[in-house]
């Protein structure tokens, strides 16, 4: 599993989608009150969210 | 990609990183607090306070500017500001020959003329604040700190190329606790620099824009504001002022529906030397971001101008919320605090694996 190369696309499909829902949160909440403040919140916080969620769901977590 | 190219963007990733990287440590340390230096000033100055009178008549914004430099003989005043949830009425002015960068602030209470208790600018904030803008270096200082962010920008741009090769083999996320210390902040390293790229490019670049006020200030009032100066002599003396108070009567007339935000008195950056910059503000979320300046004739007390606001003062207007990410609430300084202590460990580990692989190398 590991030995098998990723193309581009796989590499960079969770960082993209990241990088948009980020931007999309810094500038909503720039736009917009109210609900925006915490939707922006939100989305700028999958940045944090993204780097948990991928430490539990454990590629290179130690066998049990 | 060609293990010549890799070197490259390997060299441009160690370098910029390299030469900034203490300054961006500094700017991470002191940007923390500074995300809430709102909540921690209220905290700081917390002290309980009532305007004398508070349904009295208020005091003309002329007889405060009389008040407050009477306490500060022979001061020039710089700006006027206005308190949102009290009735006080700031005044900044400052020595004809105190050197730049230092001012006078007084909060005075508008029903009586007495000084009001500061709500914010805590000694300890403002050095925070001052370490962090200039350095306590002035103009040379912010524009230093604005070259650390561009090579801020070429780390991250740099780093975002490097990081398709080594995870070339790695699902995403991937952290080889298994491996050596080094292989572990490696994957550390770039997990947390992949997800953190979109706010600090957003941070860094409003941040570097931010270093550019004091240039983009001068550079509207030479172009925008100079046929308003063109044919004026000498600046006439803080006696031969027009009344304040109708100056900022004759501005609501002319932007009417915006908020007043502050005042700029000539020899300031927001206005020229024969004119008060009344400076407004729109009510969306949006334009409350951006100013609008009345300029009056300081002798006359005529609208000279509604300024126009080019695109480059709205992109330093905008950039300082972006940049402080004090415009989303409270979730959004805590997402701030939590992204900046990301970047913290991004740049430490960075740092180690530099000198992890020298010591190997050798």
């Amino acid at each position: 599993m590991r030995t098998r190369r990723l193309g581009l696309g796989a590499v960079f499909a969770v960082p993209v989608v990241l990088f948009v829902l980020v931007l999309i949160g810094l500038i909503g909440a720039l736009l917009a009150d109210g609900a925006w403040d915490g939707i922006g919140a939100a989305l700028v916080a999958l940045a944090v969210a993204t780097t948990v969620w991928a430490r539990l769901r454990g590629p290179g977590r130690p066998r049990h | 990609m060609k293990p010549s190219t890799l070197r490259a963007w390997s060299w441009v990733h160690t370098w910029s990183s390299l030469v900034s990287t203490v300054f961006l440590l500094m700017l991470c340390v002191t940007g923390l607090p500074l995300v809430f230096s709102h909540e921690l000033d209220h905290l700081l100055l917390d002290e309980a306070w009532a305007p004398a009178d508070p349904d009295g008549p208020r005091l003309s914004l002329d007889q405060v500017l009389e008040t407050a430099l009477a306490r500060h003989p022979g001061d020039v005043p710089a700006f006027m500001s206005f308190d949102e949830d009290r009735p006080v009425v700031n005044v900044t002015s400052r020595a004809p020959d105190a050197p730049a960068g230092s001012f006078n602030f007084q909060p005075i209470d508008q029903t009586s003329g007495e000084a009001a208790p500061s709500v914010a600018g805590h000694p300890v904030m403002e050095f925070v604040l001052q370490l962090h803008t200039d350095m306590f270096l002035g103009l040379g200082g912010m524009l230093f700190l604005g070259l650390m962010g561009l090579f801020l920008v070429a780390a991250v741009v740099s780093g975002v190329v490097l990081y398709a090769p080594f995870m070339r083999r790695l699902p995403f996320g991937t952290v080889r606790v298994e491996k050596a210390v080094r292989t572990r902040w490696l994957d550390y390293h770039n997990l947390l620099g992949i997800v953190t790229v979109a706010w600090v490019l957003v941070v860094g670049l409003t941040g570097v824009v931010n270093t550019l006020a004091t240039p983009i200030l001068a550079y509207w009032k030479d172009t925008a504001l100079r046929e308003l100066v063109a044919t004026r002599q000498a600046p006439a003396a803080v006696g031969e002022w027009a009344s304040l108070d109708a100056a900022v009567e004759r501005a609501k007339v002319a932007l009417p529906g915006k908020t007043l935000q502050f005042v700029a008195f000539p020899g300031t950056d927001y206005t020229t030397d024969h004119h008060y910059a009344v400076v407004f503000h729109g009510d969306t979320p949006l334009t409350k971001h951006l100013t609008t300046p009345a300029l009056i004739d300081i002798r006359t007390g005529e609208l000279a101008a509604v300024a126009p606001v080019p695109w480059y003062v709205k992109a330093l207007s905008l950039s300082q919320p972006l940049h402080f990410g004090d415009y989303g609430g409270m979730g959004l300084k805590i997402v701030w605090a939590l992204l900046d202590l990301m970047t913290i460990v991004i740049l430490g580990s960075g740092l180690y694996l530099w000198v992890a692989r020298r010591r190997q190398g050798r």
